[in-house]
């Protein structure tokens, strides 16, 4: 059951550790999905699959990696996510949380996040619950055993679960009232021997593998030279879904979350570099230190799954025209760092380029990048005292939904007049884009009303968007102008006259 | 907030009923150890199959090429409707659907054959390699274009009461609107599924998903051509069903049985999420053009409606579907002179279905939006307009379908509600903030529900249970219905332990089995606990009673005067332990096991005048809901909901906060984010989560407040319980009209906001 496969595609070995000891599985293809490795070739059936698209959340399981000796837990889809991409790691799922049952027949001891969802009465239909479950574990791990979690948190980490029976409250009533049930024996996880278990995982074998997963930059970039058709992947949030829905088949997959190197985010006097290892929770968690009006942009980025899995860089160089990172980078005035291995005299070396992000795409999802080239890092400049920058979204849904039109603004001003200023926009053409001629139009002119008319008119007419089930053309042109109209109001210093910037808080003063 | 109170679950009452028992599988879905359809460890030999679909909305199917797909290793065989052994027509209501295409295509999507491989991904793939030639021919794809060409599935339905047309001549105002309400994807989280299974001489067994167990095995067995005896169909549970698994699952235990036949292999078919999307039906999308006639207080005189039901390619159930809106578009509202003329369209899309509400939500919303806009042309509060048109206690009380209503708790509930949610004193309030607020703006609005219990088929109002006593005591029930998530199987056996006097956790609910209470109804209709509840009750009974019989003849006492309960048997002599009556009785050839069967009383009605009493009784709820709306951009956030809801004498008051609560949001999901796309080819563009957007975490507004009316049912119902499936839907629509509130504060046209009022559509009225 296990080689389901073209004959051309080869198939290696996959090692996790689960409930403390190893799982290892021989001949995975590299385009088999976690879930079907769990569900078909495990028969661990507790995990479920709702969409296959890292859509509703039924697939959630949490994975764990030790990280200076101690496991760092994040809640994951398992149905887009690919199952080599886990090797190494820790895997949890929802049969895995309750203690052993010793009795026949006896009713096991449920863990607390369980326990919770129980006593809340959080499960109606159940085919949801082991993905909230795992969820909530994730955040039971992550948070001291659940200490501390408010409504609002658990809203924003609960985001990318979907359920259609029980109207959410009283699975977030779970989430408050896990942090006070006990943990019985059994339940927990045990970290010391899961560690150890995941040390005892030897390297992988070298050899003419499908699923490449290099631990280095240069490896990677050498591979990437040696496989220039390999399917480059990071999170695989995007290409999952080839695999699930398009049906793709890949001989070979270069996987870049390995790369030490690129697991970073760093700082610098003048710009931070985040590596296209760093998931989008991480990577978010930089940008919204450095401005911290990003908060509730960067929550929307998605689920928490989704943005545990995937990349910033993997968003920037897939290059969707509907992707949230980029108007919001472009705008940012951020750079990208493109890396290819150059062979020399003396063996190799390292050559890169960089280009601001607005010239990396050349038209819908393609891009100037060389067949040897991978997207390494991302720079973006640190924010200037005076700058003034917002981000909105507009979404049929707030949370986790694709935007209808995403527009983001950075802007200076000097003696009342526009000294700078850089807009990015997304869903109004075939790549995320600058806009120009909007940019031109304020430039040089006093920030005022007038000003923000004539700018608003420039937004409108600069663009030609579509028609499609998100959105009409006129009410991606309408709002585009529109968003330049709050940003105006906002520059003025009004409040409350955005939703988003209202939370639950103020509006549950203000009802 | 709504937690039902903690108290009430650890004290240490007798009864189950009336307590918020856990759900009884909730331990085992926590623990991923709940098995649905999927999750049955597969048979020897199963093989996987995928749907071929229609690319086209309509055409002539000429050819299909199969030899792509059966060149893939691993696929078995591509089976279409050549294979079918018994009728190529579906056993369905009106007999107008075909199994699988057969020279015409009448939809995109629609299923034309199967390929089978040895695993899902193959078949999957090579369903894709299937070669379609199809002629295509012009689609009809929206109601409009259906009714100009009286194109329909089923005729048209008029009801009248008095002369509207005279009463609107009459009456001082009028009002014309016409206006659109859009469909909704069920979305239960487990997909369309089912498996299969050959046994011995041509019988079969079907796993499946499926709100109706009984019709399943009604359409397998015709589709194969055999008696209803050689096939048994199971379903423990459902991973949701919202009326989406009442006729759907049907189709692919049929698909599903006719390749296992041809191959004479178990064979699975579980749908991508997609596939389901692409072929399945959804809730009936729908048109309104009304003339209102109204006096200057706001009472209605006159209404003309014309209702055109979007019902796909096929009738299914749209028949019953928009009989029930014409049922509800009096809603809480005595209508004197009604003239409703309601239009079942033929269109090249999905065939539409049950989904919760079944016609309800459709027919009670025209009437709201009707209130709403009389009352903001007349410049009076909609509640004072609402209040002024209720159905009336001792007159104005028959319904436009001669029903008597004769338990109304409206005014009542309406103004309790009004009161406890402080709902005049937030209109002012209101009132003040948007006349500071610039950019948002804020509406308020209240609206009841009176939502009618009973099958409207009179036939489908009985139901039969089986009760079973093992020696050991513990008990089975089993009854027609079935478990889609909404705790049935937990008020059941609630029920059956109180009528054994033993504790809730000795009753076992056991999976849904036409092998062991055949003819069983669907559940739908909100009616599982009210037909399935009682005929477990009555046969707990028949137990109970031979087992009162023993007793009386031991302690010499009449039998009545034996009493169960707290897992005890009592006389006025001796007090024994349930297990020794129950070990006793065997060992003197007592029946420990007995079935129950119940039928509603009182119901009846005339299919062809719509009159009668189709209703046993009505449930009543009102919401009062409060938005805020940002006029740049038509985003919207709901603040507050408080809810007032009707069940009766609750016998599990957190499962039925649970409906009310997810009944709402799913109401609030139908009128506000989910929007189906179909494009000008009549293809669904929004056919995964992706693209269409049920509510999720951050949608639940941060107040959001259940109460309990406290009245028991007036009839005789189960515990003087009510149904709770359907009716809390509907309370959704005070959203609705929260937001057209707010449209018409922020000098916006209300009327100009179709549903879903998705921000787009908001931003539209507001003419930004």
């Amino acid at each position: 059951m296990l080689a389901r496969m073209n004959s051309k595609i080869s198939a290696q070995t996959l090692r996790f550790v689960r409930r403390g000891q190893t799982v290892a599985l021989g001949n995975v293809a590299p385009d088999r999905t976690l879930l079907e490795v769990l569900r078909e070739d495990l028969q661990l059936t507790a995990t479920k699959e709702g969409c296959g698209e890292g859509d509703c959340g039924a697939c959630t399981v949490v994975l764990a990696q030790a990280v200076n000796g101690q496991l760092q837990y994040q809640a994951i889809n398992s149905c887009i996510r690919l199952a080599h991409s886990v090797d190494g790691m820790a895997v949890f799922t929802a049969e895995d949380l309750s203690a052993p049952t010793l009795k026949a027949g006896a009713s096991p001891d449920l863990h607390p996040c369980q326990e919770a969802m129980v006593q809340c009465h959080g499960s109606q239909c159940g085919f949801c619950t082991p993905g909230f479950v795992m969820s909530l574990f994730g955040m039971y791990q992550n948070s001291g055993g659940g200490q501390g979690i408010t409504r609002e948190q658990a809203q924003v980490d609960l985001s990318g679960n979907l359920c259609r029976c029980t109207g959410y409250r009283p699975i977030l009533d779970a989430a408050e009232k896990m942090g006070s049930l006990p943990l019985p024996a059994g339940c927990g996880v045990d970290e010391a021997a899961t560690v150890a278990a995941l040390k005892a995982l030897k390297p992988r074998q070298k050899g003419n593998e499908s699923y490449l997963r290099p631990t280095t930059l240069a490896a990677l970039l050498q591979a990437r030279s040696a496989h220039p058709k390999a399917q480059v992947v990071a999170g695989c949030t995007d290409v999952g879904l080839w695999v699930t829905k398009l049906h793709k088949r890949f001989e070979r997959v270069l996987d870049v979350t390995a790369a030490r190197e690129l697991q970073r985010v760093e700082t610098y006097p003048h710009h931070i570099a985040i590596g296209a290892a760093v998931n989008l929770t991480d990577a978010y968690a930089a940008l919204v230190k450095e401005r911290p009006q990003l908060q509730t942009f960067s929550q929307r980025f998605a689920g928490l799954p989704v943005r545990n899995s995937g990349t910033l860089g993997g968003n920037v160089a897939n290059g969707s025209p509907i992707g949230d990172s980029m108007p919001l980078l472009i705008a940012l005035g951020a750079s990208v760092v493109l890396m290819r291995w150059r062979k020399t005299a003396a063996g190799g070396e390292i050559a890169h380029r960089e280009l601001r992000l607005e010239d990396l795409y050349t038209g819908y999802r393609t891009n100037v990048m060389r067949p040897d080239e991978l997207l390494c890092w991302i720079k973006v400049p640190r924010p200037e005292n005076k700058a003034f920058m917002r981000v909105y979204k507009i979404s049929k849904r707030f949370d986790d939904d694709i935007s209808a039109v995403c527009l983001a603004i950075q802007m200076t001003l000097k003696d009342g007049t526009v000294q700078q200023v850089s807009i990015g926009a997304g869903g109004v053409a075939a790549t995320p884009a600058r806009a120009r001629q909007t940019e031109a139009a304020l430039l040089g002119q006093p920030w005022n009303a007038d000003t923000v008319m004539a700018a608003s008119a420039a937004l409108r007419a600069e663009f030609q968007p579509i028609s499609d089930m998100r959105a009409s053309a006129a009410y991606r042109q309408t709002v585009l102008g529109n968003l330049l109209q709050r940003f105006w109001l906002e520059s003025q210093g009004m409040t409350s006259i955005n939703l988003e910037s209202l939370n639950a808080v103020t509006l549950e003063a203000l009802a | 907030m709504n937690a039902p109170d903690l108290k009430l679950v650890s004290d240490n009452t007798l009864r189950a009923a009336g307590q918020s028992k856990f759900h009884e599988s909730a331990r085992a879905q926590v623990a991923g150890a709940a098995t649905y359809i999927d999750d049955i460890p597969e048979v020897r030999g199963t093989l996987h199959a995928a749907p071929v679909c229609s690319p086209v909305a309509h055409g002539i199917l000429r050819k299909l090429d199969a030899s792509a797909a059966l060149a893939l290793p691993g696929v078995r065989a591509v089976i279409d409707a050549g294979d079918i052994p018994g009728d190529t027509t579906l056993a369905a209501f009106a007999h107008d659907e075909p199994v699988f295409a057969l020279d015409t295509v009448m939809f995109t999507g629609q299923v034309i054959a199967l390929v089978v491989a040895d695993d899902v991904m193959t078949a999957r793939r090579a369903a894709r390699l299937v070669k379609l030639e199809i002629e295509e021919l012009p689609a009809v794809l929206n109601v409009h274009e259906a009714h100009a060409l009286e194109s329909y599935v089923l005729p048209p339905v008029q009801v009248c009461r008095g002369d509207a047309k005279a009463a609107l001549r009459r009456a001082p105002h009028q009002l014309e609107g016409r206006f659109e309400v859009g469909g909704q994807e069920h979305f239960y989280l487990e997909g369309q599924i089912a498996y299969v299974l050959p046994l011995e001489q041509n019988q079969w067994w079907v796993y499946t998903s499926t709100q109706h167990p009984g019709e399943v095995q009604h359409w397998v067995s015709h589709a194969l051509g055999i008696a209803s005896n050689a096939v048994t169909v199971e379903c423990r549970r459902m991973g949701g069903g919202f009326g989406g698994k009442e006729t759907q699952a049907g189709h692919l235990a049929v698909w599903a049985a006719i390749a296992a036949n041809q191959l004479k292999c178990p064979v699975k078919l579980r749908l991508d999420r997609d596939d389901d999307f692409m072929i399945t039906g959804k809730r009936h999308p729908f048109a309104y053009h009304y003339r209102v006639g109204f006096e200057d207080s706001g009472l209605l005189c006159g209404l003309e409606l014309e209702m055109l039901a979007n019902c796909g390619f096929s009738a299914d159930l749209s028949g019953p579907v928009a009989d029930r809106a014409i049922f509800h578009a009096d809603n809480a509202y005595f209508l004197e002179d009604v003239a409703v003329a309601s239009y079942r369209c033929k269109t090249n899309t999905q065939s539409h279905t049950a989904f919760r509400g079944f016609g309800g939500p459709q027919g009670v919303i025209v009437i709201e939006r009707i209130l709403g806009d009389i009352a903001r042309t007349l410049d009076l509060d909609p509640l004072d307009v609402r209040l002024r048109n209720l159905y009336g206690i001792k007159e104005r009380n028959v319904t436009h379908y001669q029903m008597k209503v004769e338990d109304n708790i409206l005014d009542p509930l309406i103004n309790t509600l009004a009161i406890t949610s402080g709902y005049r004193e937030r209109r002012e309030q209101i009132a003040a903030w948007n006349a500071s607020s610039p950019v948002i703006k804020k509406g308020l609005a209240l609206t009841p529900v009176k939502f009618g219990i009973s099958f409207t088929a009179t036939l489908f109002n009985q139901a039969g249970a089986l009760v079973h006593v093992y020696t050991d005591g513990s008990v089975q029930v089993n009854h027609g219905g079935t478990e889609m998530g909404q705790g049935l199987n937990t008020k059941v056996a609630q029920i059956v332990a109180d009528e054994l006097g033993v504790p809730f956790e000795r009753v076992l609910a056991t999976a849904s089995d036409t092998s062991k209470v055949p003819n069983a109804s669907a559940t739908a209709a909100s009616s599982g606990t009210d037909l399935n509840g009682r005929a477990a009750q009555f046969a707990a009974r028949h137990v109970r009673d031979n087992l009162a019989a023993f007793v009386a003849g031991l302690d010499g006492c009449g039998a009545g005067a034996v009493r169960f309960e707290g897992g005890q048997v009592i006389t006025e002599k001796t007090t024994r332990r349930w297990e020794d009556v129950v070990g006793a009785a065997y060992a003197n050839r007592i029946q420990l096991w007995s079935d129950g069967f119940y039928r509603t009383p009182k119901i009846h009605y005339d299919k062809t005048t719509l009159t009668g009493r189709p209703f046993y009784y009505f449930a009543y709820g009102a919401a009062v809901s409060e938005v805020a709306i940002d006029t740049l951009t038509g985003e919207y956030r709901v603040l507050k909901v408080d809810i007032l809801h009707d069940v009766g004498h609750s016998i599990n008051p957190a499962i039925d906060i649970g409906q009310i609560e997810g009944g709402f949001i799913q109401g609030m999901g139908w009128l506000t984010t989910e929007q189906l796309v179909w494009n000008g080819k009549g293809y669904l563009q929004t056919h995964a989560p992706s693209t269409y957007k049920i509510p999720a975490t951050g949608d639940v507004p941060a107040h959001f407040k259940i109460e309990l009316w406290p009245e028991a049912n007036r009839e005789d119902n189960v515990h003087g319980s009510k149904a709770v499936g359907e009716p809390p839907f509907m309370l959704a629509i005070s959203v609705y009209e929260a937001l057209r509130d707010a449209v018409a504060q922020a000098g916006g046209q209300p009327m100009q906001v179709n549903a879903p009022a998705t921000a787009e559509e908001v931003l539209r009225a507001l003419g930004a």
